[in-house]
């Protein structure tokens, strides 16, 4: 493995004095925003799912192996958990198309301690053999460690600044990766996953993830009833949900899909939360109160189980086959900003 | 309404499809049963290995796929062929369709025959119609079966390019019996065959000679399609008729016949060309089958009948 360390510092970002506004994108010599070039690039990207002559596999069942589990939405989108599909095929399917997978993490503060074990470990389950582009931001580039990456895969140091609550903190990401999706991620991939740092990786996290635009159901609720969900329920907010209604309550720390996908949600997410700030309300849980407003009315084209983010708190359930990705023991009052 | 239209041409054309959007944009307001992840149909598989879902009964919620799909204005084509003594069968076809097939949405009927005199006059929803496309009748069913590819292609390229956005191929000696709906759209979907759902891929009957370019050795093999029903987008059934209709020709120019035809061809495509839906063997049964525990509902069966009195050869 060659030791290829490409840690650039591309910009500062400031997430309330925004200099790089939507408003300055400059249209380019076709007289289109890259926007529209996107739209046109993602109707020209072929979404066949070519799979390789003779490659061998066991026979899948349409009657035999059903599960404890449900493996589609009432809308048909997957549902991905362990033995509901097969690794070698797709990998097989998906690493011939050359992707580019960025992912975002936000090392704000004390979370920037988390950072070593994050890399490290997404090295080694992370969508392995792809190209993956890491966007770090942080308020202190001087502290991302050091890691060895394999072919193919980069570091980009984003510097922020650290802002005086974690709940600001959190509720600005959705503006950030619109603005890291406008200036750079559009150009240089295909998929973008945004995932919180203080977790680590412990099995394959790969490319079964792949699709238009993914949720990911929080550990803690997958089992709850709908009114048991913590959206926000007044009817001030925009990300206000009404009892009654809802699929699932999917976490703020990883959501993704294809870049125009998910600067779709970013962009709205971040309109609403600017219009609640404007009225003076925070959403129950910033950001991901809106997470969850968008994906109840924009549906997700597939659901990752909670195999895919689990929380270490939790301990063992008998429906988790495999941990893949787990939030890890912390102390809150130690490493938030405000608490 | 029923438009005649002029006898195909078999002209190559560069063909622009619709733009349309892909979201699944879920109306505000919209009361369902809550989905659970940990409970659900145990007896069936609802995903394949590559993840895409294979449609039950109780796998999905009609009514939030059709708040979904409902305001996309969406028109759907279907094509059936009616050749020979199989005019017989469209009438049936065409007024259960009418009953349970995309019931509300934009249909269009593609029916290809050689009697366009004995097309029936069917009492149409609204946004629905029917286009009559007259083709010659071959002297072999294997060969009526097989010329399908080509004619999807041309109706394709012709016209349906400009006015569909999914298209649905079926056979015409089939009745509806239950909704078949807005679930079935995606990309490309494939249609599991009622008799082999329960089989081992070495027992499914694909082209086992090397030398045919429909060739799948012993040991691949994922489903085994029905020739019967295929469909998706227009762009991708374009992709998939032309594969088949390139290998069709190949194969002839080999003096080879795949065993059983085009569905041998289509069975080779889906195989390498993996389909994003699949569709239980519900929506598309065989009456000769009776009854299976793993069918809670049949929507579309083929009907009996007499293949050596309705065939043009046998």
């Amino acid at each position: 493995m060659v030791r290829k360390i490409r840690i650039i510092l591309a910009f500062g970002l400031y997430a309330t004095n925004l200099r790089c506004s939507i408003s300055n994108i400059q249209p380019t010599s076709h007289g289109k925003t890259w926007w529209t070039q996107r739209e046109d690039l993602s109707r020209k990207r072929s979404w066949n799912v070519e799979s390789p002559e003779r490659l061998l596999y066991k026979q899948p069942s349409a009657t035999r192996g059903g599960s404890d589990v449900m493996a589609v939405t009432p809308w048909l989108a997957p549902i991905i958990w362990e033995e509901t599909f097969n690794p070698e095929l797709v990998d097989a399917i998906y690493k011939p198309m050359n992707l580019t997978i960025a992912t975002t993490v936000f090392a704000v503060g004390k979370y920037i301690r988390f950072l070593g074990e994050f890399l490290e470990t997404a090295e080694k389950h992370f969508m392995v053999d792809f190209k993956v582009h890491y966007h770090i931001f942080t308020d202190q580039p001087q502290e991302v460690p050091a890691v060895n990456l394999a072919a193919g895969r980069k570091i980009f140091v984003h510097q922020v600044p650290k802002l005086d609550r974690w709940q600001d903190i959190s509720a600005s990401r959705m503006q950030m990766i619109q603005t890291i999706i406008e200036e750079q991620v559009h150009r240089e991939a295909d998929y973008i996953y945004c995932q919180d740092v203080d977790a680590k990786f412990h099995f394959r996290w790969g490319a079964e993830t792949l699709d238009r635009l993914v949720g990911q159901i929080h550990p803690w609720y997958y089992d709850l009833s709908r009114d048991q969900f913590t959206y926000e329920r007044r009817p001030e907010s925009t990300a206000y949900i009404p009892s009654g209604v809802g699929d699932f309550y999917y976490i703020g720390a990883m959501f993704g899909g294809t870049v125009e996908d998910v600067y779709r949600l970013v962009k709205k997410c971040h309109e609403n939360i600017e219009a609640d700030k404007a009225k003076g309300i925070e959403a129950a849980w910033q950001e991901e109160s809106h997470l969850n407003w968008y994906l109840l009315h924009n549906k997700p084209s597939k659901v990752l189980s909670p195999e895919y983010m689990w929380d270490d708190q939790r301990g063992k359930t008998e429906v988790m086959r495999v941990i893949r990705l787990s939030q890890i023991l912390k102390n809150y009052g130690e490493v938030r900003e405000n608490v | 309404m029923i438009i005649y239209c002029t006898p195909l041409s078999f002209r190559q054309r560069k063909v622009l499809f619709r733009d349309r959007n892909c979201d699944l944009d879920s109306p505000k307001g919209l009361l369902y049963k809550q989905p659970g992840i940990t409970l659900g149909r145990c007896d069936v598989v609802a995903v394949t290995p590559w993840s895409a879902p294979i449609v039950w009964e109780e796998t999905f919620d009609p009514v939030l796929v059709d708040a979904i799909y409902k305001p996309k204005n969406l028109t759907i084509a279907t094509t059936v062929f009616a050749i020979g003594k199989y005019i017989r069968f469209l009438r049936d076809f065409l007024e259960t369709a009418e009953k349970h097939f995309m019931v509300d949405f934009k249909v269009h009927y593609h029916i290809f025959t050689d009697q366009l005199q004995d097309v029936p006059a069917v009492d149409l929803a609204a946004g629905r119609k029917i286009f009559v496309h007259q083709v010659p009748k071959l002297k072999r069913w294997q060969d009526i079966s097989a010329s399908r590819m080509q004619m999807i292609q041309t109706i394709i390229e012709e016209q349906l390019y400009r006015e569909a956005d999914y298209i649905y191929c079926q056979d015409v000696d089939a009745k509806f019996h239950f909704r078949w709906g807005a679930e079935t759209l995606d990309r490309l979907v494939g249609q599991i065959h009622p008799w082999f759902y329960d089989l081992g891929r070495d027992q499914f009957t694909y082209e086992r000679r090397p030398e045919s370019t429909a060739y799948i050795p012993p040991g691949e093999g994922d489903f085994y399609y029905i020739g019967a029903m295929f469909g998706g987008r227009v762009e991708e059934v374009y992709k998939l008729v032309k594969s088949c209709h390139e290998n069709l020709e190949a194969d002839k120019a080999n003096g080879i016949e795949a065993a059983w035809q085009e569905e041998s061809h289509l069975n080779w495509y889906l195989l390498y060309n993996k389909p994003s839906k699949i569709l239980s063997p519900e929506y598309l049964w065989d009456d000769l089958r009776g009854k299976a525990n793993v069918m809670k509902v049949v929507r579309l069966s083929h009907i009996l009948k007499n293949y050596a009195e309705v065939r043009e050869n046998t």
